[in-house]
């Protein structure tokens, strides 16, 4: 049972939500640094998708050199202080250090990342300079972490940069679908402004680039395009019931706790489908959000869940129960959900069977789907020559990150599916090479 | 259950266990306190003709998390009127009769060398150490370590108070000096009655690097200070070792410099000392390290059945030899526990970078490293650098070959005479082309 009450205030909120990686003070810096053994050819480095030197940027932390340490973790990765809260540390950097393999506790890499790139941030330190104007001019689509990372890597080259982003705010997943244990609304947000007063990219806001017009429009006007749209919608489950009210996609539900923080509604029972990392941050923020009972209903085995076992702990530890091996069939209710009718599974050989006539209903009043999200295809469609993959993700090539449209690059989830944001920022990183490359 | 008790040069105590000289002794308050906690003897702050002194007056060096590890102060001598320290004096030996308190003594003249022997020796100490160490301030004024530098000096004022002392007489030495035995012979020839060692090292321990000022700050200038603290130990041991070598000298040893665990103070007794001195560690962490201290020693005196301190003193002394007698075919090669390796490559690059690229890294996609038998040179580098425990092991390969050593060779008249010598010991050793450093682009 979650033991949460639900906030009715911006502090019972915080309180609920205090963050799971908090910032660290310099005597925790100062130890935590000095455990690093500065390893050769450091794996944790080997884990990084940006590659940044951490026994570098950890050494420069120990001897008192903080704003070298951000200097060398921002000269990697331009969102080092988002990818340092919101990272899967425990299966990247911090899964590869060394330490685990003495099972002694692995260094808080991204929490000193975090001491580091805050200080660098707080103290408005400049690392970045944009390069002198090279007549060139590039459309960003999206103000994502891929949009930024790319935005940031062309203006150092002297490209002028607009991005489009459909909605009010910049940072994209980071501020609109990272769970808000993991990073605050401020700080996505002061990052994305610390790199725009560096590097002076415009974004233009509550702009949705999607139809043939506004491409042709964007192509007149720069010289090459960068997509970095991400996904769309959550995934319909195309079950009966589906459109009743209090039946929510995950992404939809993170995206408004974000915003409104405790004003967003839950209910008394939630039922959370799904088995991946959104499904648990969904079902541990109703906990949070003082919801009596939380239900996560995965179709298959516990150990066949998509998530990462740091995320079901934190789902568990928020008081969240695990149903496993149910098959939602209906979402009950007439005009409100009441209920969801799940059929009982079973896997054998990596097949899915339901077992017939084990249908049973559990009583509840709100329903999460956490069961993927839709491609934009819409988008992708409206530009002439983009070609996407047998699943609908956009194809590169994986050194230039050029689409199959010459003038178009792309990174970020809307090539991969779905991944972490570092993956992303690495990603868009390397588009921005490509396009300079291009443009020159 | 082993017997602590310490007849050193005449001077009784529970234990080997000593407060040096310093600020933990500076008054009976904390004398008796860590008496009371188990220490078996203080030398007293050293008593002379009271000083004035400044703030602030210590500086530190640490090292990553660990504060401390050197540590150095400018303060002089006690800055407390004589009567004041005999008063407490009396008091503590009146209710610690049988703890060692010693009276630590620096004046000028001969006249106040004698007075202040006596005025100590009626107060009750059991002995007297004289500072002859103090690197700092006093040696500026002819006292401290500016006689510890001139032997003929201190044989001279050693042989002053023995005209009056009816307590044993110690004589601290200044590590300040090439050659630690002169003053230690000095110290015999005048008299003295035991040694203790090591005073503080000249020091800077390093400068406010926005101001351009040494630690410790006296508003904005700073002087050398004396050093100490476990970094100094290894330099402790080796004149302990020195001394107690040297057949000239013949009297007991008080061991001083870093000691702060019951492994350490083995240590010192092992190389000839018969007691030993604390006191940056008491600084650090109070009088209550001696609880870890004591227990250490005396489970350690069991398991190697050491009766007596006395059965330790000096037992690592015969070890110590001169290089040219260490046995040049004595081999090892280091080998790499597999299953305990972590990974960490810090062995590979230490060998790679700071020795004889003896370590090699494995292409097939382990992060376990390989010794390349036929590079190491068995130096240890690996082994130390190593975070594992017992990770990396040094493995005898010379197949118990007799011994040779340098002065047999040197004897049988084969050794390398020439630059161009074929006896050159690394004349078939593996180095790479220094072209491979640079990498390719």
């Amino acid at each position: 049972m979650p033991e949460y009450k639900k906030p009715n205030s911006k502090e019972e909120f915080e309180k609920n939500f205090t963050q799971i990686k908090p910032l660290m003070n310099e005597t925790q810096a100062y130890y935590e640094s000095s455990r690093c053994l500065f390893c050769y050819d450091a794996p944790c480095v080997s884990a990084c998708p940006t590659r940044i030197d951490i026994p570098l940027f950890i050494r420069q932390i120990s001897t008192g050199n903080v704003t070298g340490s951000a200097k060398t973790i921002y000269d990697s990765n331009y969102l080092g202080n988002a990818c340092g809260k919101v990272c899967p540390t425990e299966v990247l950097c911090e899964g590869a250090c060394v330490y685990n393999l003495q099972e002694v506790k692995p260094i808080e890499i991204g929490r000193l990342q975090n001491f580091a790139t805050s200080n660098a941030i707080r103290n408005k330190i400049k690392f970045f300079e944009s390069g002198d104007p090279n007549g060139k001019k590039a459309a960003v689509i999206g103000a994502g972490p891929a949009g930024i990372s790319c935005a940031c890597e062309l203006r150092r080259s002297g490209i002028e940069v607009d991005i489009f982003e459909a909605k009010d705010k910049p940072s994209g997943l980071a501020l609109y679908g990272v769970a808000p244990y993991k990073i605050t609304n401020e700080e996505a947000l002061e990052e994305v402004n610390y790199l725009q007063e560096q590097l002076g990219f415009n974004i233009i806001y509550n702009t949705y680039i999607s139809s043939k017009e506004d491409f042709q429009n964007l192509e007149k006007v720069y010289d090459a395009v960068f997509l970095g749209i991400g996904l769309g919608k959550t995934n319909p489950v195309n079950i009966k019931g589906e459109n009743l009210k209090n039946c929510f996609g995950a992404v939809e539900f993170i995206s408004e706790l974000r915003m409104n923080h405790h004003m967003t509604e839950t209910g008394n029972v939630v039922i959370v489908l799904g088995g991946g990392n959104t499904a648990m941050d969904a079902a541990s923020e109703s906990a949070k959000l003082g919801a009596g009972k939380v239900i996560l209903a995965y179709r298959r085995g516990r150990e066949e869940m998509g998530a990462y076992d740091f995320e079901f702990e934190i789902a568990k530890r928020s008081g969240v129960e695990g149903l496993f091996n149910v098959s939602p069939v209906e979402i009950t209710g007439t005009d409100k959900v009441s209920g969801v009718k799940f059929i009982q599974t079973q896997s054998a050989n990596g097949k899915l069977e339901m077992l017939e006539g084990t249908e049973f209903t559990i009583e509840c009043d709100m329903v999460i789907k956490a069961t993927g999200q839709l491609k934009q295809s819409e988008v992708m469609t409206n530009i002439p020559g983009l070609e996407t993959d047998n699943k609908g993700r956009i194809k590169v090539n994986e050194k230039t990150y050029q689409t199959t449209n010459p003038k178009y690059f792309s990174a970020g989830d809307v090539i991969s599916g779905g991944q972490e944001v570092v993956n992303a920022v690495a990603e868009a990183k390397a588009a921005a090479a490509g396009i300079i490359g291009f443009l020159s | 259950m082993p017997d602590l008790k310490i007849n050193f040069a005449g001077i009784k105590a529970p234990n080997p266990f000593w407060l040096a000289s310093a600020p933990p002794t500076n008054s009976g308050y904390q004398i008796m306190k860590a008496f009371d906690l188990g220490w078996g003897g203080a030398v007293w702050k050293t008593l002379g003709v009271p000083v004035i002194n400044v703030s602030s007056r210590y500086g530190s060096v640490n090292y990553r998390d660990s504060r401390m590890i050197g540590f150095n102060n400018i303060e002089l001598i006690t800055d407390r009127p004589l009567k004041d320290n005999l008063r407490e004096i009396e008091e503590v030996k009146k209710y610690f009769p049988d703890h060692a308190v010693i009276a630590s003594l620096m004046v000028e003249s001969k006249s106040e060398w004698h007075q202040i022997v006596k005025d100590v020796e009626n107060a009750g100490v059991d002995g007297i150490e004289l500072n002859f160490g103090c690197p700092h301030g006093m040696c500026e004024r002819g006292m401290g370590s500016a006689v510890g530098q001139e032997p003929d000096i201190l044989k001279l004022i050693v042989s002053w108070v023995k005209e009056v002392a009816k307590t044993p007489v110690i004589v601290k030495l200044t590590p300040n000096i090439t050659d630690i035995t002169e003053p230690g012979i000095a110290a015999r020839q005048g008299g003295g009655d035991a040694i203790s060692l090591i005073n503080t090292i000249q020091s800077i321990v390093g400068i406010d690097i926005d101001n351009f000022v040494p630690y410790p700050i006296v508003d904005g200038k700073s002087t050398n200070g004396g050093y100490c603290g476990p970094a100094v130990k290894p330099i402790a041991l080796n004149m302990v070792k020195n001394c107690s070598q040297e057949s000239g000298i013949g009297i007991p040893i008080s061991g001083i410099g870093g000691i702060e665990n019951w492994r350490d103070a083995v240590e010192f007794i092992l190389l000839g000392a018969s007691s030993v001195q604390v006191c940056t560690a008491v600084m650090h962490y109070g009088f209550g390290i001696i609880r870890e201290i004591i227990p250490g020693f005396e489970s350690y005196m069991k398991e190697k059945n050491f009766k007596t301190v006395n059965d330790m003193v000096g037992k690592a002394i015969p070890n110590v030899i001169n290089w040219e007698n260490l046995n040049l075919n004595y081999k090892i090669i280091a080998e790499i526990n597999k299953d305990k390796c972590i990974g960490c490559q810090l062995c590979y690059i230490a060998c790679e970078d700071g020795a004889h690229q003896a370590i090699g890294l494995s292409e097939n996609g382990t992060r376990v490293p390989f010794i390349i038998d036929e590079n190491c040179v068995g130096c240890n580098l690996c082994s130390l650098v190593c975070p594992v425990e017992n990770c990396i092991s040094m493995i005898r390969t010379d197949n118990g070959k007799s011994s040779e050593t340098w002065k047999d060779r040197t004897d049988s008249g084969n050794i390398p005479v020439s630059f161009d010598d074929p006896l050159a010991g690394g004349l078939h050793h593996f180095v790479p082309d220094p072209m491979s450093a640079l990498k390719k682009p």
